[in-house]
């Protein structure tokens, strides 16, 4: 075998160990109903769920609990994922801030007990991309 | 309105998609069936010509474009959403390229550029590479082409009508003619120097990458399969050294402007600019292999082609709209997705099927290569470059994946790795720790004859100082209390030794009288910039941890990551060998240095002015005196940070920021950095009280006073010491014939005395009352009457939530290594290039060409130099 046939032979077991690490640190798109099963059988990978949150006649979301002078460091809400399940969410960093406008929320963690420990929240904000509100435009104007 | 600019600019762009088409067309027809340099002349004639018009109407394009920016033509949608009347004109230029069309423009402005160098320098060549320069430019301009073609939209144009654009708005209904007053502004986190010159740079080393690969086409085309390496090895140095510097513009502009604490976030947007330049640098080391040892030719070829399909791939991630929730900043999908990848299907096709049909053609090396053989290390080091790209390619592209299983009606969930750092960090460490010592090995060997004696000869220095130095730095780490991991020892070793070898390399060519190596220079940088990721990322440590001692009663108990601290205004907080105060929110007001205190100025109508409550006095200068009308910036508040030195009593003061940025969904912090020179602190706020909102007054409580009482106000007592006539208040506007009082009351705060003034108006017998506030104290008193017969004042108190903000602080070591490391490999890639295109080299090459491929084999004795 010449030298040349090593090296490419090398390079070939490198990119399939980088494959199968992807493969493995690749996270999953699931549900909480999905997530509490992987809780109850031991699984703490983390897994990312897309939710709403439960808002009340006047569009306020409700079930926020944050309260910065007792502890700036913990943020619970609810979310219901696509699924229509709830779930409640803790977060152990300050609320991000314009929380409450968004119109999807992204998280990333896994269930601890009977919350979900979240590590990341990804916001949608209605106005994040395509400007499209114009506000103030009037005929009169 | 003005319809004839946008007009205008629209036709040049028809004008500009049509001169690229004739180009690419003639270039093809000077150039085909004939030799290299042999052109058919009146059809190059007709080429030049139309590339000329070409470059002629992007000129128009731009210019029009910019017009219409900088006149505040909100008619078209491109200024209205982008530009806004209190924009500054060098942002001005931001906003040009901060939507996709822009940015396509800035990219096609490059190629008529590089275009022109092409023509001028390099006339042998010009035909065919030219003929793939107008190919691309033909793709490019059609994404900004905005029109229909048999019911298929061709491309976005920039000149489309606001009218036009939001088609449903009912105003529109009612007048068609509507022009709005103002536009909804430049992202303010654009509006920074750094994205003044970040986009172009990146944009100009993502232009540059189609020269080599044009010259690759070109020479697989022309079967010219060798000579295309020596007049493309310069354009992929200058690629290398722009496209290098771009990217970590991007980093340092991240670093200053977003809060996600550090440099780099392997945010899909910027693995889409790495992964090119890693397989270029890599592509790189081909090339120079080539053309100074005559070995790694297919290497070459393979990796030139690969950057630049990558580049167009990278376009595709970033602008279709594929990436969707999995990057926080990937441009608006305009619905050109199909564009995007024909564009990426059709180059991709033409040069992988070019580079099968020649490949058996393309001379390779007889000789082996054993491991005395600088250019076998320099293969293995393009090479690792290739694999740690393609980690970041395979994990950054899962997106893709779920969109194409979509396609096929396979529903998948996958999704990125939840933890990207760590994904990203196990691979690309070792990549660094190769990288390092691969460099230092292969220019230590590049410049002398290589067998056993020589080889321990000059290595033992290097490595025996790199073996002490990391026995040092892992003592001085411990000593200080931190741990180290063994992959870290190996990263210190392997930077360490890259370090000094490529040092001691400089140092024996600069002794023997040759020449400053520009490949050892920027080697050097490289493996600084290795050195200070691993000590910045590596021991960046949160300080603001919670020291209270309090634990707060939880459904958890174990230690959990706090890293962040509340700071009362005015109150101390220790912090981890600091003790911080919050005193207090300022404005960034144009020509007063620093920031200015918002209690001294009094808000208007016009949200960028307001009136001044006291002298603004900077640097023993007044700026401005009390009541004169100040031009304030107001999407920006500063948050007044003091830090003390808790050992060396030393104090320094930070302003991070926080920004009313409606279109990144609100308020957006962006961190204060103090820098040391082996340390940079960096504190950002995680959360304050919106200042966009009102603030919730408690309900007024009412006292009756005589002048000289005392009273308490929000756990403060005051005293209301006399009633005197109203100056001429900030915005009260007194006119002769009112009567004006004004009260004055001394409120002792913890640290100093506040003068309240509530004032009490009577115009044509109406009363008013201007209520003041204090806000260091959350404190605001209005004068509601006054019992002359009496003596009596009645006073109505309301308090309010105190002021507060939630910062986090880090503290990141060596930072400067990195940066320090970039402007070397910078300066390096410049000295080679100098080297390559000097009047020395000229002269060394057309000597190296002249000789016979004999002597060639023993070209290796000599020094040569390397990119």
């Amino acid at each position: 075998m010449k030298k040349s046939h090593l090296f490419v032979l090398a390079i070939i077991a490198v990119a399939a160990a980088i494959i199968l690490s992807t493969t493995a640190d690749a996270s999953v798109y699931v549900g909480f109903g999905e997530a509490r099963q992987r809780a109850a059988e031991g699984n703490t990978t983390k897994v990312h769920v897309v939710g709403k949150l439960p808002r009340d006649a006047q569009k306020q979301p409700v079930g926020l609990e944050y309260d910065p002078m007792t502890d700036p460091n913990y943020f619970a809400f609810t979310l219901v994922d696509t699924n229509r399940v709830a779930q409640r969410v803790v977060y152990n960093n300050p609320k991000p801030q314009d929380f409450d406008a968004s119109e999807q929320v992204v998280i990333t963690g896994c269930m601890k007990g009977q919350v979900f420990m979240a590590d990341n929240i990804l916001l949608k904000c209605p106005s994040k991309y395509v400007k499209k509100d114009l506000k103030g435009a009037t005929a009169a104007n | 309105m003005n319809l004839l600019i946008g007009n205008i600019g629209h036709l040049s762009v028809i004008i500009a998609f049509a001169a690229a088409l004739v180009a690419a067309y003639s270039y093809f027809q000077a150039t085909q069936g004939r030799a290299l340099g042999d052109n058919d002349a009146s059809w190059l004639r007709i080429a030049r010509g139309a590339f000329f018009v070409h470059g002629a109407a992007v000129l128009s394009v731009i210019f029009c474009l910019f017009n219409i920016i900088h006149a505040h033509r909100y008619e078209y949608y491109y200024a209205w959403s982008h530009s806004s009347n209190h924009l500054p004109v060098e942002y001005m230029i931001s906003c040009f390229w901060e939507g996709q069309e822009g940015s396509f423009l800035l990219w096609i402005f490059w190629h008529v550029v590089l275009g022109f160098c092409i023509m001028r320098f390099n006339r042998q060549w010009e035909a065919p590479v030219m003929a793939i320069f107008s190919g691309v430019q033909l793709f490019l301009v059609s994404m900004i082409l905005g029109v229909v073609l048999g019911g298929v939209k061709v491309g976005s144009s920039p000149f489309i009508l606001l009218r036009d654009f939001l088609t449903d708005l009912p105003v529109f209904k009612l007048n068609p003619n509507f022009v709005p007053k103002d536009g909804t502004g430049l992202n303010a986190l654009l509006q920074n120097y750094w994205m003044v010159i970040h986009p172009p740079t990146l944009f100009l080393g993502f232009a540059l990458t189609l020269v080599p690969f044009a010259f690759a086409i070109a020479a697989l085309w022309k079967k010219e399969l060798t000579a295309w390496v020596k007049p493309a090895l310069p354009w992929t140095l200058i690629g290398g050294g722009v496209l290098g510097v771009g990217v970590m513009m991007g980093a340092y502009w991240a670093y200053e402007t977003l809060n996600f604490g550090g440099y780099w976030n392997w945010d899909p947007v910027e693995n889409a600019v790495y992964i090119p330049w890693l397989v270029l640098v890599a592509s790189l080391h081909g090339l120079v292999l080539w053309q100074k040892r005559r070995t790694g030719l297919r290497t070459a070829f393979a990796l030139v082609v690969a950057t630049f399909v990558l580049i167009l791939y990278a376009t595709f991630l970033t602008r279709s709209g594929v990436l969707g929730n999995a990057s926080v900043h990937s441009f608006t999908d305009l619905g050109l997705s199909g564009q995007l990848l024909i564009y990426l299907g059709a180059f991709t096709v033409l040069a992988i099927a070019l580079l099968v049909w020649r490949w058996k053609e393309i001379p390779i090396s007889e000789k082996e290569l054993t491991a005395y053989n600088p250019e076998l290390w320099v293969f293995v080091g393009a090479t690792v470059l290739c694999l740690g790209a393609f980690q970041v390619l395979f994990t950054t592209s899962i997106p893709v994946y779920n969109s194409f299983m979509g396609l096929l009606g396979i529903k998948t969930n996958l999704a990125l790795p939840a933890d990207q750092i760590a994904h990203y960090s196990k691979l690309q460490l070792w990549m660094g720790v190769f990288v390092a010592l691969l460099s230092g090995l292969a220019q230590i060997m590049w410049w002398q004859r290589n067998n056993k004696d020589t080889l321990v000869n000059s290595l033992t220095a290097p490595t025996l100082l790199t073996l002490l130095g990391t026995a040092l730095v892992v003592l001085l780490v411990r000593y200080n209390g931190l741990t180290i991991s063994p992959a870290y020892v190996v990263l210190t070793l392997a930077g360490l030794f890259g370090v000094l070898a490529n040092f001691s390399t400089i140092f024996n060519l600069l002794r023997r009288g040759i020449r400053l190596s520009g490949g050892a220079v920027a080697h050097l940088g490289i493996a600084l910039m290795l050195l200070g990721i691993l000590a910045s990322a590596g021991y960046s440590n949160i300080i603001s941890r919670n020291v209270s001692g309090l634990l707060y009663s939880r459904d958890f108990d174990e230690d959990l990551n706090r890293d962040n601290v509340l700071l009362w205004r005015n109150e101390t907080t220790p912090m981890q060998g600091y003790e911080l105060t919050y005193t207090g929110q300022y404005f960034d007001v144009p020509g007063v240095p620093g920031y200015v205190d918002k209690q001294y100025l009094f808000r208007t109508d016009d949200d960028y002015k307001a009136l001044a409550r006291a002298p603004i006095i900077s640097g023993g200068k007044t700026y401005y005196k009390t009541g004169d009308t100040v031009d304030i910036l107001p999407e920006n508040t500063y948050y007044r940070i003091n830090y003390k030195d808790r050992k060396s009593g030393e104090q320094f003061t930070l302003y991070p920021r926080a920004q009313v940025n409606e279109e990144m969904g609100g308020l957006l912090a962006s961190p204060a950095i103090k820098k040391f020179w082996g340390h940079d602190i960096y504190t950002h706020i995680s959360s304050v009280l919106d200042p966009r909102k009102e603030k919730p007054w408690s309900e007024a409580k009412e006292h009756v006073l005589s002048v000289g009482d005392t009273i308490y106000l929000n756990d403060y007592f005051a005293v209301f010491r006399a009633i005197e006539p109203a100056h001429e208040t900030a915005g009260l506007n007194l006119q002769k014939g009112d009567l004006a009082l004004q009260a004055d009351m001394i409120v002792y705060g913890e640290k100093r005395q506040y003068h309240c003034h509530p004032v009490f108006v009577v115009r044509n017998r109406m009363v008013g009352r201007v209520p003041d506030e204090v806000e260091d104290l959350g404190v605001r008193v209005s004068l509601n009457s006054i019992d002359p017969v009496a003596g009596k004042f009645t006073f109505a108190v309301s308090t309010t939530q105190k002021d507060y903000v939630i910062l986090k602080a880090m503290d990141k070591p060596f930072i400067n290594l990195l940066w320090s490391g970039t402007l070397l490999m910078a300066l390096g890639f410049g000295l080679s290039l100098r080297q390559r295109g000097g009047k020395g080299a000229v002269v060394a090459e057309a000597a190296l060409e002249a000789e016979t491929p004999a002597e060639a084999s023993s070209r290796t004795a000599r020094p040569q130099p390397v990119g």
